[in-house]
């Protein structure tokens, strides 16, 4: 928040509501990403089976944070920071709730890769996975704090997430090569891999929204990491 | 572009870059006293012609006392005096050879109430143009009347009872009556002291539309203390405080975008 408070207290504590929401959907976010990784690992469907059902918090959270920001713009008319908060919230809202999806994703191949012998590059997926609820939290947190520079710092991860997926990518291939009963437990893995991949650059999007929402301008085209798994 | 309209403290004292549009009228170091008290420091600032530029503040921040500077109507108070130079195209406005009659015709004025004077609609319209010499017979006047109130958005309203009083009218038709008596003597220039701070919200909707269509025509300064009204009808927005021009720049930039703390603190409703 800022130094000093509305004039009008209602509309601090709106705005707190909100920030609040966004914060609730961010802990389910990640929460979501390491119990998902956490049952693929240990094989274990009822927990996967838990994060499919918590998906629909997210989805409930989205929602109210779409009816609150609307409600804001409507009743308070924010100006400055205040409205880039709350177009910010809107657009976070939206994005965390697709991170929910890709995790729920990851969670429902859990049964499908349940019988299948164990690839070695599962043991690559939750040290991506840990780097991707890292980024998730810590973009969160910099749109809590309202803090620019943490934002910065998220977006510069995004680099590692993509180079474990393209060595993951590769690796998985060669299994596939070796072996064609690999191919089907690989492919899983590999959308997982890219799943996980997704949830970086959507929390690279969140924190290039909180980038703007504090600081009122926009974050430097950000060099991408390479994708070396198309073309060439 | 962003950083170039900020007004800070070392810059205060210089004039501001140019608006995109041409300028119509330019203060340098402008000053202003009521007696001993300082009421507007050192504000430099340039109206553009096609602009409308908004003042906001808070209460006592000297927005009008500076619009007012604007076609020395503070010659009007005894005690104020104003320092630094106003030009209209070029021309110093507190010059000797000024004559004040003229300058007020050529830089109109809108009242926060509507003030039509006690006379006929049509008179309260054809009463500048006749003492300003602008009709040479009746036919000419009554063109003056029917345009002015036509641009003012009134005309359709009134055509069938020009002989009534102008004090009839709704506030808010009133308030059109005043801007079309102001535009009636042709000015250059319209200043708009929260011209609607005393209507209704329809009728201030009607004012801001005229104010838009008036864009282009007339350059025009609305002081207003209603922020989302400057946000709407303004492309340049000014904010004030204790006196001093603090922040002066594109009205989406200000409003989305305050470079300076004070105008962020004013606008989003954190002062005071």
């Amino acid at each position: 928040m800022a130094t000093t408070g509305h004039t009008l207290k209602a509309f601090d504590e709106d705005l707190e509501q909100l920030r609040a929401s966004i914060a609730e959907m961010g802990g389910l976010a990640e929460a979501a990403i390491s119990n998902s990784m956490r049952a693929l690992v240990e094989r274990d469907a009822g927990t996967a089976q838990t994060v499919v059902e918590d998906d629909k918090k997210l989805d409930a959270l989205e929602a109210e944070v779409e009816t609150r920001a609307v409600q804001i713009i409507a009743l308070r008319a924010p100006m400055a920071d205040d409205l880039r908060d709350v177009v910010a919230a809107l657009k976070i809202a939206g994005l965390v709730e697709r991170m929910g999806d890709y995790a729920k994703n990851i969670a429902k191949r859990v049964p499908a890769i349940e019988q299948s012998p164990n690839l070695r590059p599962l043991s690559l997926l939750p040290e991506m996975a840990r780097i991707v609820a890292d980024m998730v939290r810590m973009a969160l947190d910099a749109f809590v704090a309202r803090d620019p520079v943490a934002a910065g710092q998220v977006c510069a991860r995004d680099r590692a997430v993509d180079d474990f997926y393209n060595s993951i990518f590769r690796t998985l291939l060669t299994f596939m090569m070796e072996d064609p009963q690999n191919i089907t437990p690989a492919t899983h893995l590999l959308f997982v891999a890219k799943n996980l991949e997704r949830i970086g650059d959507h929390a690279t999007n969140v924190a290039e929204m909180v980038y703007f929402a504090a600081s009122g301008s926009r974050l430097g085209e950000r060099e991408k990491g390479a994708d070396t798994t198309v073309g060439g | 572009m962003a950083d170039d309209m900020i007004l800070s403290e070392a810059v205060r004292h210089e004039r501001p870059d140019p608006v995109e549009t041409e300028r119509k009228m330019s203060a340098v170091g402008v000053s202003v006293w009521y007696g001993e008290k300082k009421a507007i420091d050192q504000v430099s600032i340039d109206v553009g012609r096609e602009n409308v530029t908004a003042f906001i503040g808070p209460s006592g921040c000297g927005k009008s006392t500076f619009l007012r500077t604007l076609n020395r109507m503070n010659d009007t108070i005894p005690n104020a005096r104003v320092a630094g130079r106003i030009e209209l195209d070029g021309e110093d406005i507190y010059g000797p050879d000024m004559d004040v009659v003229q300058l007020r015709a050529r830089v109109g004025m809108v009242f926060q109430k509507p003030n039509p004077f006690p006379k006929s609609i049509y008179e309260n319209v054809a009463y500048g143009p006749r003492i300003h010499g602008l009709a040479a017979a009746r036919a000419d006047l009554d063109e003056i009347v029917e345009r002015s109130l036509q641009r003012a958005g009134l005309w359709e309203e009134v055509r069938d009872r020009l002989q009534e009083s102008g004090t009839a009218l709704s506030g808010g038709q009133q308030q059109r009556l005043c801007i079309a008596r102001a535009i009636a003597v042709d000015p250059e220039v319209i200043l708009m002291d929260e011209p609607c701070s005393a209507l209704d919200p329809i009728a201030t909707a009607k004012i801001e539309e005229l104010i838009h269509e008036l864009r282009g025509r007339y350059a025009i300064v609305i002081v207003t203390h209603n922020m989302q009204q400057a946000a709407r009808v303004s492309q340049r927005t000014a904010f004030f405080h204790l006196g001093e021009l603090i922040e002066y720049g594109e009205t989406s930039e200000i409003f989305t975008n305050p470079k300076v703390e004070r105008t962020k603190d004013y606008i989003t409703g954190r002062y005071g």
